[in-house]
């Protein structure tokens, strides 16, 4: 019944955002058209205006916007006179999509045992080389692992491309430099969730019962320890799918994060606002699912 | 033993702090590397003729015809594409960054503590509709915001400079930088939002609240002296987690060129121009190094200090 309640909230959630984020690039300095390499006549600066709807009262404009979208049409890019958004975010997705799955793969991969493990042997030498590695990973922003990367595999030693997004090949770099650091990321909150839940006293009932110590540890421990990652999971999985640009832009991948930048600094309305909407609908999509896994791994949890 | 009694809860986190040596050592780094980024280059500290070596001399923005140097004895770091030494470079970047991040954090905490204090001591109606525009902001990506946010600001300065008054250059600079703070601490600032507003919803419950206010003491003055010191633990632990990421997204948007503007440098503009320097014939591993490992030592003894605090607040954790 909650979780009903909160899909249904999720639409008047969505047409504000739409609203708020119509407003916010309306409200930039410069429009869509700024940026033409000629600078055109007035006729024809008109005529762009009164073809995009742009003369039009702000209200008015975002009227026709909704209009479309309850239609399933984001509009016209402005900046890519001859595509749609649709198009473009149906060209792009997929690829940030693949490259967003992997990195999570990776990430979950490498973060949830080492944050076990380190947790597991806490204060003794694996857990302070772990957890160094763990936080040193964070710290390195993939502006400086991306190029060390490529300097050193790719042009140095020439094992894999330097760029693109072609074959299995060209995918391990930029999923090892996007992956990095969220693995470092969820291996710091398996570690914590670990170490909490290893002082609850459901734990000292297990080990009096005389239980095996891998059967507590990944039985019961498990279970509860990786919480924290889950709620991350929510906005992190957000941030991977719909692209990230630097990762994007380091290795020529045509993905969505590119696009979300280069709308901006364009001013293409249409397609911020598309983009917008696509994130807010990952994310508030996600963070329910995670909700409800939430409910199903720890029992104490009850939504009304 | 009984000493202890008599410490304030303030006191007694300290002393964990201290006892706790992986955060007193990053302190000590922290501090260390903050000295150096502002004494640097020591040539300008002592008298000309005096036993330096000739790599502690170089200034920042002293070009050389050696572009491209690889670091050896004279240049330590080597030197980039306009013979600038780097090492006093990112010296200088160093100290911008640290800069960004400490007055974005404080941006950020201002609208963070006081929206979230607001909200939390409120309650009813006023924290609904509150904590609701913060889930809003939530699901929007932040790139977009502060793009926005900063192309706005950047061309309100332009305007200016172009107006009837026109700005100095340095005026100019100033005002783009603390336009960059702003924008930085206002898309930073909704996750303190809504922990400060947990901890004083949960605070507000307490008898000691309602004893005060029967006692007839305004809210103001319950807001100032009982809520938030119950709040600075946590405010000031989350604090230093967040410079970091003030530091990492500034270096984002000096990739993005929105950042940062030269001839001024932060690392993140020195890591951007060293990013643009790869090419497959030759390898300046040292522009992109240098600026890296200093932003994640940076970065790692403030995550560490962050760490040892959070422990030390942490009322489990006294044994």
């Amino acid at each position: 019944m909650y979780f009903i309640k909160r899909i249904l909230f999720l639409i008047p959630l969505l047409w504000l955002i739409s609203f708020l984020a119509f407003l916010l690039v309306h409200a930039m300095p410069g429009g869509p058209f700024d940026r033409e390499r000629t600078p055109a006549s007035p006729e024809i600066e008109h005529h762009l205006l009164a073809k995009y709807h742009l003369d039009e009262p702000i209200l008015k404009q975002y009227g026709r916007y909704l209009n479309g979208l309850l239609h399933g049409d984001f509009g016209p890019s402005m900046k890519y006179r001859n595509h749609s958004v649709t198009d473009i975010i149906a060209a792009g997705l997929p690829v940030s999509l693949s490259l967003g799955v992997l990195a999570f793969c990776f990430s979950m991969g490498v973060g949830l045992p080492l944050g076990f493990f380190t947790a597991v042997h806490k204060a003794r030498w694996q857990d302070y080389l772990g957890s160094l590695a763990a936080a040193v990973v964070i710290c390195v922003p993939s502006l400086v692992l991306g190029p060390m990367l490529i300097m050193l595999f790719a042009i140095k030693w020439r094992w894999f491309p330097v760029a693109l997004w072609a074959s299995p090949w060209h995918v391990i770099l930029p999923t090892l430099t996007l992956g990095l650091y969220f693995a470092g990321r969820v291996a710091r909150l398996m570690h914590e969730g670990m170490l909490a839940t290893l002082h609850s006293e459901f734990i000292t009932t297990a080990r009096a019962k005389g239980l095996s110590e891998t059967s507590i540890l990944l039985k019961h421990a498990f279970r509860l320890a990786v919480l924290p990652v889950l709620s991350y999971s929510g906005p992190m999985l957000a941030d991977l799918l719909t692209g990230t640009f630097v990762v994007e832009n380091l290795f020529q991948i045509p993905g969505l994060g590119v696009s979300m930048v280069n709308s901006s600094l364009n001013a293409d309305y249409t397609m911020v606002v598309g983009l917008v909407l696509l994130y807010a609908v990952v994310l508030l999509v996600l963070n329910l699912a995670v909700d409800f896994t939430h409910c199903l791994l720890d029992p104490r949890v009850r939504y009304e | 033993m009984n000493e202890r009694l008599h410490l304030s809860p303030n006191q007694r986190a300290w002393r964990r702090f201290r006892r706790n040596r992986g955060a007193a050592a990053a302190l000590l780094v922290l501090l260390v590397l903050i000295a150096l980024v502002l004494l640097w280059p020591l040539g300008k500290l002592a008298p000309a003729a005096t036993v330096l070596p000739k790599a502690m001399t170089h200034l920042p923005d002293s070009i050389s015809d050696t572009p491209f140097a690889p670091p050896s004895w004279e240049h330590w770091f080597g030197t980039d594409a306009h013979g600038r030494d780097l090492l006093s470079r990112v010296c200088h970047g160093a100290r911008i960054s640290l800069l960004v991040g400490l007055v974005g954090a404080a941006v950020s905490l201002v609208i963070g503590v006081l929206w979230g204090a607001v909200a939390g001591y409120g309650g009813g109606r006023w924290d609904s509709v509150m904590m609701r525009f913060v889930d809003v902001l939530y699901a929007m990506p932040t790139v977009v915001f502060v793009i926005v946010l900063v192309t706005a600001i950047n061309a309100k300065l332009e305007k200016w400079q172009a107006g009837p008054h026109g700005l100095s250059e340095r005026h100019a600079q100033l005002l783009q930088m603390a336009g960059l703070f702003v924008g930085l601490g206002a898309v930073s600032w909704l996750t303190m939002a809504r922990i400060v507003r947990g901890q004083v919803l949960s605070l507000r419950r307490r008898p000691f609240i309602d004893a005060s206010l029967v006692l007839g003491a305004s809210h103001a003055r319950i807001v100032r002296r009982h809520i938030l010191p119950n709040v600075y633990g946590v405010i000031i632990v989350y604090l230093t987690l967040m410079i970091p990421s003030i530091i990492l997204y500034e270096s984002f948007l000096s990739y993005l060129g929105l950042g940062i503007q030269p001839p001024q440098a932060s690392l993140g503009s020195l890591m951007a121009s060293g990013a643009e320097q790869i090419n497959p014939i030759r390898i300046y591993w040292w522009l992109i190094v240098f600026p890296g490992a200093v932003l994640a030592l940076t970065l790692l003894a403030l995550t560490f200090v962050g760490d040892g605090l959070r422990d030390a607040f942490d009322p489990r954790g006294e044994s």
